[in-house]
């Protein structure tokens, strides 16, 4: 993964994703200093095994931790960034800009959607991807988003969407923007529906993103020590004039202030959320369409779960 | 006055001049020049005010003087009953929120609201609101569709209040639930900018059947000043990040995102409150008319559509790139 290499020596874009890094490289760790070996390091799934500091990852990468082997099968791959504004900044302009991040990832935008299984249940999924400027969500993240949740919806899966984040992007002005509230509305139906979602929140997660989808999860997950937050630190410092307490913005003070519902270690998120999944599982008969007229009752055997590639749910 | 923009200054100093001519001249002669003065005024601000740049857009929006949503609910409405507070932490004056009549029809109108001097904007944030006040709006909102009132918000903020406090009770939380629970709301909801529509704290009372804008107000996912000192890394290339943003009232009815521009009394709607309510009232009554006899199922289904479509991309699966 060059990505780690990348980040630590601040070199910028040179390297394809995907190419193999010669064992024997190291990193060292931003929670305790530590040299780590790259293979130690993929080992623990990109977490150190001194201080456990969560390194972040890219959406494939965190795919493959998360959802069953072999079960998942993108979707919408094919959507591209438009430039509706014909933006230009100091350096660049917007398609140049696009370009180089998708050279760099090899993804077309900062998120991968589809469909998979997760302890045998069947979810439409949407991973961001922090290395694709900074996980900014624009017109191709909110799509995918918003289709997720559609698919969740007429495909009876749960809906996992998993943030990585700095925000809406700039560059596509007021249309970001309106992407939260797309995204937003599109989930009142979803709870219409009775479908769970869970959203799982990672190493940044933060203002518009934040401040819509991310923060309306059934049940919200966050990884140890992630950032979460709406306005930036600086913004605050400067706009309180005074120092910010120690760990603010951590999942951890997030927590305690009520706004996630666990903190989930890296190693123990897949049987977590296999787990919740299985609750909902039960109570709605396999995320049935309309329960089965009797919301409370209960039932010892529910229904297999799908658990093929592109099965759908076998809730009828 | 020093409440003056710079490129107001000259059609200012033209009127000065008018009005201590008037005040003293007499005669055909004085009445000849001053008509020519006037003329060269008429000019002068067509000339200023049909050329503004994005930014000076901007620095209209901003106008210390311009009308804020209080003036509004003065203009438009009558018998106007605040109420406060989220039933949960306190309550928020950089929004207003109540019950008033828009003609006959009783209304809830919210609002974010900007103070006049020092001391009111250090209870007002400026316009800018904490969680409570979000949640007060909502709050409020809900009970206007369970009496079957329609819904008037008015926009006017930098952006949600960035506090110490405001992240401890949830600003995010509080701005993306009202973002879904707007959503389903059963009554009309009509919203106009009056002045900033500043991102994630703008939309959080903003998601509406109908949206309008004031000709110089703005509607943006970040400031020009927060997006240079990002892209420019120069905060006060603000003019040139304000053009980039695509940010004004026109720049956004061409991008599909609201659905009508009301226009200002030349100048802007600070020479003139009175004027400048009064298209907005207006507006609001068409508007509300328009949706009043729209069943409910339709009426939520329209304004997710409204949403659902907003973005711009290419489909590759459909057309290679
Ligand atoms: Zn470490």
């Amino acid at each position: 993964m060059s990505w780690l290499k990348r980040e630590r020596a601040g070199i910028k874009g040179t390297k394809t994703p995907g190419v193999e890094v010669p064992e024997g490289l190291w990193t060292k760790c931003d929670g305790c200093g530590e040299a780590l070996f790259q293979k130690v390091l993929e080992e623990h799934l990109w977490t150190c095994p001194h201080c456990g500091h969560h390194f972040r990852v890219p959406a494939r990468t965190y795919l493959g931790l998360l959802v069953d082997e072999g079960s998942f099968s993108e979707r919408d791959a094919g959507l591209q960034a438009g430039d509706p504004l014909g933006f230009r900044d100091a350096r660049m302009r917007y398609p140049d800009r696009l370009k180089a991040a998708q050279q760099e990832t090899g993804l077309k935008d900062a998120a991968v959607s589809g469909v998979a299984t997760i302890g045998g249940k069947p979810v439409a999924i949407t991973i961001m991807d922090f290395f694709f400027m900074g996980g900014s969500m624009g017109s191709v993240v909110g799509e995918l988003v918003a289709r997720s949740i559609e698919r969740a919806i007429d495909e009876r899966r749960a809906l996992v969407l998993v943030s990585a984040t700095g925000g809406a992007r700039m560059q596509e002005g007021i249309l970001s923007l309106m992407q939260m509230a797309k995204t937003s509305a599109l989930l009142a139906r979803l709870q219409d529906q009775r479908l769970p979602f869970l959203s799982i929140l990672t190493d940044p997660s933060t203002a518009g993103v934040l401040a819509s989808y991310a923060s309306l999860g059934d049940v919200i997950l966050a990884e140890p020590g992630s950032l979460v937050g709406f306005a930036g630190a600086r913004v605050i410092r400067q706009t309180i004039g005074e120092d910010l307490p120690p760990g603010f913005q951590r999942a951890e003070f997030v927590l305690e202030k009520g706004f996630v519902d666990r903190i989930v270690p890296r190693q123990r998120m897949r049987d977590e959320v296999s787990q919740l999944l299985e609750f909902f599982w039960r109570s709605t008969r396999g995320f049935a369409r309309d329960g089965d007229g009797s919301p409370h009752a209960f039932h010892p055997h529910p229904p297999a779960a799908g658990g093929g590639v592109q099965a759908g749910p076998g809730s009828r | 006055m020093s409440a003056w923009l710079d490129f107001e200054k000259p059609v200012f100093e033209l009127e000065q001049k008018i009005e201590e001519l008037r005040a003293q001249a007499q005669g055909r002669e004085a009445a000849a020049q001053l008509g020519e003065l006037e003329r060269q005024a008429e000019t002068l601000r067509r000339e200023i005010y049909a050329n503004l740049t994005p930014y000076q857009r901007v620095q209209l929006a901003r106008h210390p003087k311009r009308p804020y949503a209080l003036d509004y609910v003065e203009h438009c409405f009558h018998g106007w009953l605040e109420l406060h507070g989220d039933r949960h932490f306190g309550d928020d004056p950089a929004i207003v929120a109540g019950l008033a009549f828009l003609d006959e029809r009783p209304v809830m109108v919210i609002g974010q609201q900007k103070g006049r001097d020092t001391k009111e904007n250090l209870l007002r944030r400026f316009g800018m609101a904490n969680p409570e006040g979000y949640r007060k709006a909502l709050r409020l909102m809900q009970t206007a569709a369970r009496f079957r009132m329609p819904i008037v918000t008015l926009v006017d903020t930098p952006g949600a209040y960035p506090g110490l406090g405001a992240e401890e009770r949830g600003q995010a939380e509080a701005i993306a639930v009202n973002l879904r629970e707007m959503a389903r709301l059963t009554v009309p909801i009509v919203t106009v900018v009056i002045g900033e529509g500043g991102s994630g704290g703008a939309l959080a009372i903003a998601v509406a059947d109908t949206v309008l804008m004031l000709e110089n107000s703005i509607y943006s996912v970040i400031s020009p000043e927060g997006c240079a000192s990002i892209l420019w890394r120069d905060g006060k290339k603000g003019p040139l990040a304000a053009e980039a943003l695509k940010l004004t009232a026109a720049d956004l009815e061409r991008l599909e995102i609201v659905d009508g521009v009301l226009p200002e009394p030349i100048g802007g709607a600070h020479r003139d409150h009175a004027a400048a309510a009064a298209t907005v009232r207006q507006a609001l009554r068409r508007h509300l008319e328009a949706l009043s006899g729209v069943p409910e199922e339709e009426l939520v289904a329209r304004r997710l559509q409204r949403y659902r479509r907003m973005g711009v991309f290419r489909d590759g699966a459909e057309s290679p790139a």
